[in-house]
């Protein structure tokens, strides 16, 4: 039987494929600032706004997307400060946020645990035509910013003081970052789910660094690997029925174990001939006729 | 051999800081400092640890926020100032970095970013200025190769590389042959010297001159957070003064400096 003759499978694989694109090309910057689990916060803070969506009987992604990109900003100024209490404040946000939400959810008039987890989790069936749309158009917008700005950002993740004496508009190129990873989270939110997306962000560029040698290298390596997991996730999540977003996550580790391994045996085998040939060198002086 | 013509002062000072305060918190750093650099000077700032040397180039280039005083870039006000293509900075080291490879060519090309903007993508030129900037630091065979296999000597000179590729009229740099092997700091004064000879200004932090003594112009000690000299470089002292002191410390980088400053 073909998973892929109803049409909500279709959708939610071009949902997914289009987060497994845009999401490594953005979590590339997240990762270089060391800033990695930063979408797993701002995961949490959009289900507030998933909370305050279904309340108000309106689109949940909407509502999601600005509470999620008021709370990334949040950060991001916090960030800027690098004041010592920055720690503290993310984790009042990050857990402000879940609860919250979870609050929100109970008093809406959907408040069964099954929407819930569906919003957490991500789930196969919940994509509608509107939503595909809106994910379509939002992660294209932010895959063209991530591309496009590439230099820019890169030299901002890079060496942000180096950045600022070359005269970049280095806090609005931030605050595009958070508003960006933001918008990431929540379309990802209903096909890989709002606790697992920051995983999409993260594992791919893990993964690919481990064999490239630069920046750019990296990132298409990661986009490859993003929409290879994404993918194949949807597809696996369909055949053995289980949550799509954590059968793509796992697949993506996976991948990024195999790349490991694969990686450290490569450089193993380099090493031998090498020392191979280090004998077989001709002698620098003659000692004997 | 350095004098090429006595370079032409202009008027206008390139760089100017007037009556400079900065103090993190109640710890002053820098109080009542005041330092001009005219147009093709190469300008030394001396001084120990904690001297505030390196506060008052960031303070120059706006990384501290001044508690008092002007700064003045090419004449216009710091906080006016947009030309920042005509700055070029080279920090103490690469930024804590991250576990992204990354390549020299790549990192040196965000030294063009001054210059062509943010959203205009790389030219002919672009890449024409990172081949020089790479080849005026001896590093052009690596531009490929990621920049954490680089010595920290090669680091400083991609650094150099970074700012030399934004063809800037003001190379700042803080500390740029601290801790750096004796090869990448002549590299490192071949690429200076031939910044210097084009006419370009320098204001330069550091520890020990080396190898870029014969480049300075103009020496100023930083000490207690005041401007102690302004004048000559001052002349090494005891074995440092020694004409076959190089005054290189290959295995022990972290060796606090012998040199007397005031």
């Amino acid at each position: 039987m073909n998973l892929f003759q109803y049409d909500f499978m279709i959708r939610a694989l071009i949902g997914a494929l289009v987060i497994g694109l845009a999401a490594p090309a953005l979590g590339i910057y997240l990762v270089q600032r060391k800033m990695s689990l930063i979408g797993d916060g701002i995961g949490h803070v959009a289900l507030t706004g998933v909370g305050v969506g279904l309340l108000l009987d309106r689109s949940p992604v909407i509502t999601a997307v600005i509470v999620a990109a008021a709370g990334a900003v949040a950060i991001e100024l916090l960030r800027e400060r690098g004041r010592t209490s920055g720690d503290l404040a993310l984790a009042l946000l990050f857990y402000g946020g879940i609860a919250g939400g979870v609050m929100l959810v109970g008093l809406s008039n959907n408040r069964s645990n099954a929407s819930l987890m569906a919003y957490l989790f991500g789930s196969l069936t919940t994509t509608s035509r509107t939503d595909l749309v809106v994910i379509c158009v939002l992660g294209a917008v932010v895959l063209a910013a991530m591309l496009l700005l590439r230099p820019a950002l890169f030299a901002i993740c890079h060496d942000e003081e180096y950045a600022r004496v070359s005269g970049l508009p280095v806090r609005a190129l931030n605050i595009l970052i958070a508003v960006a990873a933001a918008v990431t989270v929540t379309i990802a939110m209903r096909t890989v789910g709002l606790l697992l997306v920051s995983a999409l962000m993260v594992v791919p560029v893990a993964a690919a660094q481990q064999v490239t040698r630069g920046f750019r290298s990296t990132m298409a390596a990661a986009m490859a690997l993003g929409v290879l997991a994404a993918g194949l996730g949807v597809w696996l999540a369909g055949e053995i029925d289980t949550a799509v977003g954590a059968t793509i996550v796992v697949l993506a580790i996976a991948g990024f174990l195999a790349v490991a391994v694969a990686a450290a045996a490569w450089r193993a085998l380099r090493r031998r001939p090498f020392t191979r040939t280090a004998e077989v060198e001709p002698p620098d002086v003659i000692l004997e006729r | 051999m350095y004098v090429t013509a006595e370079p032409v002062f202009s008027a206008e000072p390139v760089v100017e800081i007037a009556h400079g305060v900065v103090g993190y918190a109640d710890r002053p750093v820098l109080r009542d400092v005041s330092l001009s650099a005219a147009a093709g000077e190469v300008v030394a700032i001396l001084g120990a640890n904690g001297s505030g040397k390196s506060t008052l180039i960031r303070a120059i280039l706006g990384l501290v926020p001044l508690r008092g005083g002007t700064v003045r870039l090419f004449g216009t006000p710091l906080k006016r100032f947009r030309q920042w293509r005509r700055v070029g900075y080279v920090p103490q080291r690469l930024g804590a970095g991250s576990g992204v490879p990354a390549t020299v060519g790549e990192v040196v090309a965000s030294g063009r970013l001054a210059r062509r903007g943010v959203l205009r993508p790389p030219g002919a030129a672009d890449r024409a200025a990172v081949t020089a900037a790479l080849t005026a630091v001896g590093l052009a065979e690596r531009a490929a190769e990621p920049v954490a296999t680089l010595s920290g000597g090669q680091q400083q000179r991609t650094l150099i590389a970074r700012a030399l590729a934004g063809e800037p009229e003001l190379l700042v740099l803080d500390e740029p042959t601290a801790g750096v092997d004796a090869s990448s700091q002549t590299a490192f004064a071949d690429a200076l010297r031939g910044f210097v000879d084009t006419g370009g200004t320098v204001l330069l932090v550091a520890h020990e001159l080396g190898p870029l003594q014969p480049l300075i112009n103009r020496a100023v000690v930083v000490h207690d957070g005041k401007i102690a000299h302004d004048g000559a470089a001052p002349v090494p002292a005891g074995h440092h003064a020694a004409p076959d002191h190089d005054h290189v410390h290959p295995h022990a980088p972290e060796e606090p400096p012998g040199v007397c400053l005031t």
